[in-house]
């Protein structure tokens, strides 16, 4: 399911104009899905959707094939491991937390691209476009867990619940 | 905390992200063709939805309107019509001039119109996809424009679809001539992160006489863009590093921010 989302998520980007023709930066939805899939999925989830989401989105971009992967492990991992300690059922955790990964990925992906010799178009024009993923990427992560709470809701195992009455245990009153 | 299955889970995404950066050029592109080819019944989709509106504002235009627009049409065909006669007798002249002097002949650009159908998700590159691909005959370092000006050039190609470089990233430089007295040449470079209509036209002469409004096109140098296709429009100059060269801004004839369809020049010639 996070890895369909995360499929659908990159195509969204790379076909929808909005946000792109009104503020000037696309927001990129994988590193909310990187935060839901650490806090509430198994390692190996977080790890196929870093290596998985990084690839198609490195597909659909003139990324080098596999630059997106490190960055996104780099936020799922530590998230992952200290998801014990992390109130993750508060909209405020997960704001921060969206925000942080939205500014953390792009920053080490260019960062990546820098070392490997390439040259992406930056400039202090890079600063806003930063600021407006950090800012969609925070806004983004409640609504993630809010769709997969739904999704959960509406398409997962709902446990039957025994109710206490019970006939043998039906208390008869009588007239004495 | 540290378990083994932490270590194999890091590894793992280390190891694949090492092998396939550190893969040939070629394996790469035909790597994310392979990948990119799952998106392919996602294509089809966006374009329903995307042609939707359209539909819809159709079929609830009113006739008359309709019929308003099939005459404009109709009269615009004609006025296009003399125009292309018009043409054919100057190439022909020019084709007997040329002939006359011993200049090589020119051959008209054979153009194929393409949809755009995906922008980088990226925000550091400037590139689209468009959907025509090798079986269509495209082939690397093709020119891209639209009626407005030039757009870019073929990046990559896959089957079905290819990737198109725009105008303003640092990977598509332009040998570019502006129409003044001088006839003075520079390279198109980079633009800015956010503002995709405005690129700078570096290396210019120290001297160069540019003012606001004159129109930059195609020198035809450097072996990729044919020559005299419009760019832009100088907007401002200035001196850089101590008077050694000029800089200046150019605003593109063509809107990047709103590419909906493409024409992507088969037959580049240079002179």
């Amino acid at each position: 399911m996070v890895l369909a989302t995360a499929f659908l998520a990159v195509f969204a980007e790379a076909v929808l104009p909005v946000p792109r023709s009104l503020l000037g930066a696309q927001v990129d939805l994988l590193p909310a899905l990187m935060i839901y899939a650490a806090l509430n999925t198994s390692l190996a989830t977080v790890t196929l959707l870093a290596i998985f989401g990084g690839i198609w989105f490195d597909t659909l971009s003139a990324n080098p094939l596999g630059v997106s992967i490190l960055p996104l492990m780099t936020v799922g991992y530590p998230v992952f491991l200290q998801r014990e300690f992390i109130l993750r059922d508060l909209s405020f955790a997960q704001v921060i937390l969206g925000a942080a990964a939205s500014a953390l990925v792009p920053a080490l992906t260019v960062l990546l691209l820098l070392t490997g010799g390439k040259m992406p178009l930056i400039g202090w024009g890079s600063l806003w476009q930063w600021i407006v993923m950090a800012a969609g990427g925070a806004l983004a992560t409640p609504l993630v867990f809010g769709f997969f709470d739904w999704c959960d809701n509406a398409l997962g195992y709902k446990p039957r619940v025994e109710p206490s009455f019970r006939l043998d245990r039906e208390i008869r009153r009588k007239k004495k | 905390m540290f378990k083994r299955n932490n270590y194999l889970a890091l590894g793992a995404a280390v190891f694949v992200a090492v092998v396939l950066l550190s893969l040939p050029t070629s394996a790469t592109s035909r790597l994310k063709l392979a990948f990119g080819s799952l998106f392919l019944p996602l294509f089809g989709l966006a374009t329903a939805t995307q042609q939707l509106p359209t539909d819809l504002a159709g079929s609830v235009l009113p006739r008359r309107e309709l019929l308003r627009q099939i005459d404009n049409l109709r009269r615009e065909n004609q006025q296009l019509k003399i125009q292309q006669s018009q043409s054919i007798a100057i190439a022909r002249e020019n084709d007997y001039l040329r002939s006359h002097f011993g200049w090589p002949q020119q051959t008209a650009w054979q153009l194929k119109l393409a949809n755009v159908v995906l922008r980088d998700p990226a925000n550091w590159w400037r590139t689209v996809q468009i959907d025509l691909g090798s079986r269509d005959g495209l082939r690397e370092n093709l020119p891209v424009m639209t009626t407005d000006g030039l757009v870019g050039r073929v990046a990559s190609v896959g089957l079905t679809r290819s990737q198109v470089i725009l105008l303003g990233d640092r990977n598509c430089r332009v040998s570019a001539r502006v129409e003044n007295p001088g006839n003075d040449i520079g390279v198109l470079s980079a633009g800015g992160p956010l503002d995709n209509s405005l690129v700078e036209l570096t290396y210019l002469a120290s001297g160069a006489n540019l003012k606001p409004g004159q129109n930059v096109v195609t020198s035809g140098q450097g072996g990729i863009f044919p020559k005299g296709i419009r760019i832009g429009q100088i907007v401002d100059a200035q001196p850089v590093e101590f008077g050694l060269y000029t800089e200046a801004r150019v605003k593109l004839s063509a809107n990047l921010g709103n590419l909906e369809q493409v024409w992507v020049v088969m037959n580049p010639q240079f002179p």
